[in-house]
């Protein structure tokens, strides 16, 4: 394999998308730092950007624009080791302008897949639907002739069904990044019974060129990340629908998506992840886990309830976070949405009422940003634990149960073979939805 | 050389150093300009000395305001102050980061040719006007731009950096890195007191562990990490520079002044390297000819407010002025001679570490530390002057050891 040959001629489908124009960015990055070495002077990069949408395209170079911006500026340290023979570029001005230019002119935008007949490596980010993926790797593989690479972003189809059905023949790879893939560090690899042992370790160089962390997962719907989220989701829905037979709805959503945030000291409650990465998607990715997962009913009708009120979650363009169970402004929940009224109740109307049922928080609570980075953080977790062991209010117990439930998620996804080991489980959730700590941990025994 | 004239400073004023720290700081609001700065400074210091009619003569100092600002002919912006400025004789002088003091030095000189009585001496710059990276290029100025091919991204955090990977050479890198980290301990336990200055929030417990982080070569530079670095700052100083009558003409008491009683000016080519990078030299020369001027030794200094554009440049400060000798910097730092209940209080206010560092305005800033602390009006920053040491030194520097001025000061 010849890592720089395989990046002359690249291309991204749905490279207009959430993840797509992530991927797109990341491949121009390495592209360019590839033609920018002296040894692949006079080689020529190419990278498509494919998107069925022209409208998210139009939209898709200005922002890129933006962001290789963001990008030079912080990596103006190196940018001027690279440009160091240039005489001509002087300050950081011209050599981020320059870097600009450079990366700008690799990539070229399509609507058709045609484009993508004379890349020898397709990253894949369209939606998540298996028929469409088959689809259209089917149709390049047949036509390009040059044996191409696929390396899709699915985030829950099995890429054995996917390899087959396409007639890969072991040429595809899950290279699954997280949202947004510019930021998030965790990249889980997936291979399929087949896949060829040289994309794993081009994929392997390339994750490390771009500074990310890779864990394996084994070919298995769902695998790590979403394996444990959907799994913790369907736990606090459920949680949260019982509650809800002895309070209003709306508190019992208050109830749990306190618990997961501010007990279980994550970034955020989990009413607020499903509505970040969208109720829809989450929707989506458990109808297609269903099918694979024979011991456990992987559906949740609260979704299916918040979907047909129309109420969706996601993310607008522009990042700012659409209103799901929960209502925004400026990025912080606000309130909290009641579907029998089918209206928002303001959180500061029932939250005092909610936190005197659930009892005082231990004493030894410390915020998510106060732990997440902290050098004492392992001294910190083992003190709060153990006291949260210690106490029997609604609130310690709902969250003593949802860290043991998230536990033994963690272990399942080992027992039954989606992940290598704790270790990678723990990483995942770590790296790729940032908690303070891994689920598979010791805290409470 | 001997002072052929009595010269004083009074009416000092400092506007907030505005920048990172602050809490009413958001890059992303518009904020005020450079005029703003110039208005404020110097009204502060006209509401002291009676008023424009008293003064005879304007000085503004600025470094860059031409990329920062986009703005020349500064000195047009001394009769915006107030109208009763116009006409006056105004000048804007530049030397990099030494500026300020160049613009006391201008004002010195006019009162000692007797051409004024009264000089308004006002620093300024406004540099948040863009990012980090972009700022790095334009205040690369005051280094030879022949250099800035080679240098590095971040240019003068670059040369200070190898000054600082020298001296760990010569003299031991941990001792080094735990002196520099205590230099920041008390700028920033310094700037808590002053409410002007930029790290007067700052509420970090342990200072000394954040100033011991680790460099990160990639994004920043080998040998400094981000707290060892002058803070990027908004702000503006002014003063007056007066005689002996200027004093009775501003109806000012003595006692509510300080004394020039020495300065130091030196200049090294800026085409040139240091002679030798763990040493200043043209610091030492300063400091040299100000002390000669004023007839007393360092042992008579009650204070310093020197240029510690990086916590090495205090350090190497400490050694230029001769308190501690080649090499034995860190461990004067380290005794706690320079916290502000040591042996000679250093940068009270935090320095350009802890207050800020709007380069053009720091060498009135000094100027004006100073002659709150000498005469006891540094409010809760105030340290105690011994009566049998009431002398206080300023350092001001340009580029890399290249435009300095060290002035000696008592009260008046
Ligand atoms: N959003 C996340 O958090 C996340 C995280 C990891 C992985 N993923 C996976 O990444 C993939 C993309 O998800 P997304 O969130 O970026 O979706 P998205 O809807 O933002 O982007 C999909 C893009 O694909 C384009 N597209 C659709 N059909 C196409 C076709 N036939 N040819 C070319 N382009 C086509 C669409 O126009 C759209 O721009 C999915 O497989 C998803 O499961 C998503």
């Amino acid at each position: 394999m010849d890592y720089v040959e395989k990046f002359e001629n690249v291309s991204v489908l749905g490279a207009a998308g959430k993840m797509g124009s992530g991927i797109l960015m990341l491949t121009a990055f390495e592209m360019a730092d590839l033609s920018l070495k002296p040894e692949n002077k006079g080689k020529t990069f190419t990278l498509h950007a494919i998107d069925v949408s022209q409208e998210a395209l139009s939209g898709l170079l200005k922002n890129i624009k933006s962001q290789v911006l963001k990008n030079a500026e912080k990596n103006i340290v190196q940018l001027r080791k690279v440009y160091a023979n240039r005489a001509d570029l002087i300050e950081n001005i011209d050599v981020i302008n320059q870097y600009i230019g450079d990366v700008l002119k690799l990539i070229v935008p399509h609507t058709h897949i045609e484009a993508s007949y004379k890349s020898t490596l397709i990253f894949e980010a369209i939606k998540e639907d298996p028929d469409l993926k088959v689809k259209v790797f089917k149709k390049i593989n047949e036509i390009n002739t040059l044996k191409p690479w696929f390396f899709t972003n699915t985030s829950s189809i099995p890429i054995s069904y996917i390899d087959k059905e396409a007639k890969l023949e072991g040429r595809i790879l899950g290279v699954h990044f997280y949202n947004p893939p510019a930021v998030q560090k965790l990249v889980e690899v997936i291979k399929s019974e087949n896949t060829k042992p040289e994309l794993h370790e081009f994929a392997s160089m390339l994750i490390k060129n771009l500074r990310k962390i890779e864990v394996p997962s084994y070919d298995k719907a769902g695998f790590i990340g979403n394996g444990h989220f959907m799994r913790d989701a369907l736990y606090g829905m459920e949680q949260a629908t019982k509650l809800s037979t002895e309070m209003p709805f709306v508190e019992a959503i208050y109830d749990i998506n306190k618990i997961t945030q501010d007990y279980l000291i994550r970034p955020m409650g989990i009413f607020q992840l499903i509505d970040y990465v969208g109720i829809d998607v989450c929707q989506y990715i458990m109808k297609v886990m269903k099918p694979y997962v024979k011991d456990e009913n992987i559906h949740s009708p609260l979704l299916d309830k918040f979907i047909e009120l129309g109420v969706k979650g996601g993310q607008n363009a522009d990042g700012s976070q659409k209103d799901g169970f929960l209502k925004y402004e400026k990025g912080k929940p606000v309130a909290i949405y009641d579907p029998a009224q089918k209206q928002y109740v303001a959180i500061s109307d029932i939250s005092a009422k909610c936190e005197q049922k659930l009892g005082a928080m231990p004493a030894t609570v410390k915020p998510w940003k106060v732990v997440v980075g902290n050098p004492a953080k392992d001294e910190i977790l083992k003190k709060y634990f153990a006291e949260l062991k210690t106490m029997d209010t609604i609130g310690a117990n709902l969250a003593k149960n949802y860290a043991k439930r998230s536990k033994e998620i963690g272990v399942k996804l080992v027992s039954n073979k989606v992940a290598y080991c704790d270790k990678d489980v723990n990483t995942v959730l770590l790296t790729g939805f940032f908690h303070a700590y891994g689920p598979i941990n010791d805290y409470l025994n | 050389m001997k002072l052929r004239r009595k010269i004083y400073m009074v009416g000092g004023y400092n506007t907030i150093s505005m920048g990172t720290g602050r809490k009413e700081f958001n890059p992303k609001i518009e904020r005020p300009g450079l005029e703003y700065y110039i208005k404020e400074a110097g009204q502060g210091t006209l509401k002291q000395i009676g008023g424009a009619k008293n003064v005879d003569e304007g000085v503004i100092a600025n470094f860059m305001a031409a990329r920062f600002n986009y703005q020349g002919n500064l000195a047009g912006f001394m009769p915006y102050i107030d109208e009763g400025l116009t006409y006056k004789p105004c000048s804007r002088v530049e030397g990099a980061c030494g500026s300020g003091a160049l613009g006391l030095m201008s004002g010195i000189r006019s009162v000692l040719a007797e051409t004024a009585d009264v000089v308004l001496v006002i620093g300024t710059e406004v540099q948040n006007t863009v990012k980090a990276v972009y700022c790095a290029d334009i205040l690369a100025g005051a280094g030879w731009f022949k250099e800035r091919k080679e240098g590095h991204a971040y240019f003068f955090p670059g040369k200070f950096s190898d000054r600082a990977g020298h001296y760990y050479e010569k003299f031991g890198k941990e001792k080094t890195r735990k002196a520099m980290a205590k230099w920041y301990v008390n700028a920033i336990e310094n700037a808590r007191l002053c409410p002007t200055a930029q790290e007067y929030s700052n509420t970090t417990k342990d200072l000394m562990a954040v100033g011991m982080m680790e460099p990160s070569p990639r994004s920043f530079v080998d040998n400094l990490n981000v707290f060892d670095c002058s803070k990027v700052s908004d702000g503006a100083s002014a003063i007056a520079i007066v005689s002996e009558e200027g004093l009775k003409r501003c109806g000012i008491d003595k006692k509510d002044a300080i004394e020039v009683i020495g300065f130091g000016q030196a200049e090294n080519d800026i085409t040139k390297p240091p002679k030798e990078l763990t040493k200043l030299d043209t610091t030492t020369a300063a400091v040299k000819k100000a002390f000669e001027m004023a007839n007393i030794t360092k042992e008579q200094i009650a204070t310093v407010e020197c240029h510690d554009c990086f916590t090495i440049t205090g350090i190497l400060a400490v050694e230029a002025i001769g308190f501690a000798e080649h090499g034995k910097g860190p461990d004067f730092v380290l005794e706690g001679n320079t916290s502000r209940t040591g042996k000679v209080p250093f940068n009270t206010t935090g320095g350009l570490v802890g207050w800020g560092h709007p380069t053009g305005a720091t060498g009135v800033h000094q100027a004006v530390t100073i002659l709150e602390q000498l005469t006891g009006k540094a409010g809760e920053a105030q340290i105690n002057i011994p009566a049998d040491r009431p002398y206080g030194l300023t350092i001001n520097m340009g580029g890399d050891d290249k435009t300095l001025v060290s002035i000696v000061y008592k009260r008046g």
